[in-house]
């Protein structure tokens, strides 16, 4: 996850990291994801899943993807604190 | 410049590695998409937020969800198909201060353990059920849940669940609900984010519920199962907001919990060496103790009516024999007679171990009406003893090579004042008749088995009397 990157952009409100690895490509997240931030890549990860992506993508950190996934670690949701 | 804080993240709650088989000890060991992930993340979350970690006892149950115990760092029992009420329950009362936490699917919950559940729930016990209903059974591949909807097919409703054949969905919380001792039950939802956060709403209260001390709680959670279900994740998603919740009404079905009161402490069992004063089982018990230098082999058939107490009987004759130093056995036999049916009990007494408590050749028979006369005649043992309830024997019955004494035991009782204590006088009357016992061991053992201080008296009167109607030995009628 690109932790400089985060650190490097000012504006953003949230940020959300997923482990590829983890991720079993069900789809929840980006059903869930208001802001469209999220999709499956077209990458395969090791298992044979398409896992969701944010390509990096900051968004408004509201969690919602969060509830949504299955799996207890796959994402992690940052929130910009003043 | 703001700073990024996590405020979402794997919740402590579960294992950093999840130690199963395989490689893929970083993720779960569900299907894409599956409920049981997310109803996990609930109940991890909800259990760091109230901070009860170090106190959670789970029950982990047959399914889908058997390997709980692979995610969630907290005290764990895996139980039997459906029994995780039951053993939710012996958790908690050995365990007060435990929070225990069955967790259970529809397959075990509603089907094979709908027993437990109802009854855990109707005394009340102060557990958490957390109940995933995903309408069918998961792990086995398919087959129809009590719970699986009308017109479903499913590996055993080939052409779809039909009510004549296979019965409605059954709603487990409406049920629960009718019941008077739940706190709170409530069904919740994971068909979007707006439901998943109100059943995290639910988890929580529910084990706020248990914390308090305020009785059973449960949530029953509607939960997609893709893979059974042959649907993508989000529409198998769609399908718990459309279609389960349209069979399955979600909210609270019950909610006590502002007026319930705290539930006493569970009475501890007493211990063990207070048993025998507790269930008066002390009495007696500095009767002499007699060498038995003699043989003693007494077989006793009891028979007679239900009620005229032919199990009292034998059993007094069975706990007198044991005061004396006797080995004994008493193995009662009745059918549904509380009144006027046959009853009857066997009773042996002997010196040296009791190999059978079952008694096929008695070498005493007390018969205390005519059918059981007719009944067991025939196998008592030549020179035995027979005790027959009335003023003679009847011909056909008699039998030259026993000593048969006919007595009308209850008329004796009457004329001491109750019919009740017949069985007394004849008890007398064979004591009388064989030595077997002495009187004052019977007198010992009497407010053991005759819990009612007001009969003790007339009993020991009535068994006085037996035993003084045998001197001389009656003579036989033919």
């Amino acid at each position: 996850m690109p932790a400089c990157a985060i650190e490097e952009a000012i504006d953003i409100k949230g940020y959300v990291e997923i482990d590829p690895e983890e991720c079993k490509g069900c789809g929840l997240c980006v059903a869930a994801c208001v802001q469209k931030v999220l999709s499956l890549s077209p990458q395969l990860n090791r298992y044979g899943y398409h896992p969701a992506t944010n390509e990096e993508k900051p968004c408004n950190g509201c969690g919602l993807c969060f509830y949504a996934c299955p799996e207890p670690g796959a994402i992690r949701v940052f929130k910009a604190i003043d | 410049m703001s700073e990024l804080k996590c405020i979402h993240g794997k919740a402590d709650c579960f294992y950093e590695h999840y130690e199963r088989k395989g490689e893929a000890q970083h993720q779960t060991h569900y299907c894409p998409g599956c409920g049981h992930g997310i109803a996990h993340k609930l109940l991890a979350e909800s259990i760091d937020e109230l901070g009860i970690r170090d106190r959670v006892i789970l029950v982990s149950p047959v399914g889908c969800s058997v390997f709980l115990y692979y995610y969630f760092d907290v005290g764990n029992v895996q139980v039997a198909h459906g029994r995780a009420p039951a053993v939710a329950t012996a958790l908690k009362r050995a365990h007060p201060e435990a929070i225990v936490i069955s967790y259970q699917g529809d397959g075990d919950l509603a089907a094979i353990g709908s027993a437990e559940i109802l009854h855990a729930a109707n005394r009340g016990e102060n557990y958490t059920s957390i109940f995933i209903n995903n309408a069918i059974y998961g792990m086995t591949g398919g087959q129809m849940a009590p719970t699986t909807l009308m017109g479903n097919r499913t590996t055993t409703t080939p052409f779809g669940r039909n009510v004549f054949n296979d019965g409605y969905p059954l709603h487990v919380s409406e049920v629960i609900a009718t019941l008077e001792a739940p706190t709170y039950v409530e069904r919740a939802a994971l068909g979007n984010t707006k439901q998943i956060l109100q059943a995290k709403k639910a988890i929580k209260k529910a084990l706020e519920t248990q914390m308090k001390g305020l009785g059973f709680s449960m949530v029953e959670i509607l939960s997609p199962c893709p893979t059974i279900w042959k649907m993508d994740p989000v529409d198998a998603q769609k399908h718990v907001r459309e279609g389960l919740a349209a069979v399955y009404p979600l909210g609270a079905k019950r909610d006590r919990t502002k007026e319930a009161e705290p539930r006493p402490a569970h009475i501890p069992a007493p211990a063990l060496e207070e048993l025998p004063r507790i269930l008066k089982l002390d009495k007696g018990s500095d009767a002499a103790m007699p060498a038995h230098h003699e043989t003693v082999d007494f077989r006793v058939k009891v028979a007679g009516f239900g009620g005229q107490g032919v199990l009292l009987l034998g059993q007094l004759l069975a706990e007198a024999g044991m005061d004396y130093g006797l080995e004994v056995s008493w193995l009662p036999s009745y059918g549904p007679e509380m009144r006027s049916g046959t009853s009857n009990c066997h009773v042996r007494l002997s010196n040296k171990p009791v190999d059978s408590p079952f008694v096929s050749s008695p070498n005493v028979l007390i018969a205390l009406n005519e059918p059981s006369l007719r009944k067991f005649i025939s196998t008592v043992e030549p020179g035995g003893l027979v005790f027959y309830n009335g003023t003679a024997i009847p011909a056909d019955c008699v039998r030259a090579d026993l000593r048969m004494h006919p007595i009308p035991f209850f008329a004796v009782a009457d004329e001491l004042g109750s019919t009740k204590v017949g069985n007394i006088v004849v008890l007398g009357a064979l004591l009388s008749a064989t030595g077997v016992l002495p009187l004052e061991v019977v007198d010992h053992a009497l407010p053991r088995v005759v819990k009612a201080e007001k009969w003790i008296e007339i009993d020991r009167q009535a068994l006085r009397r037996g035993a003084s109607l045998l001197c001389p030995e009656v003579p036989v009628h033919v």
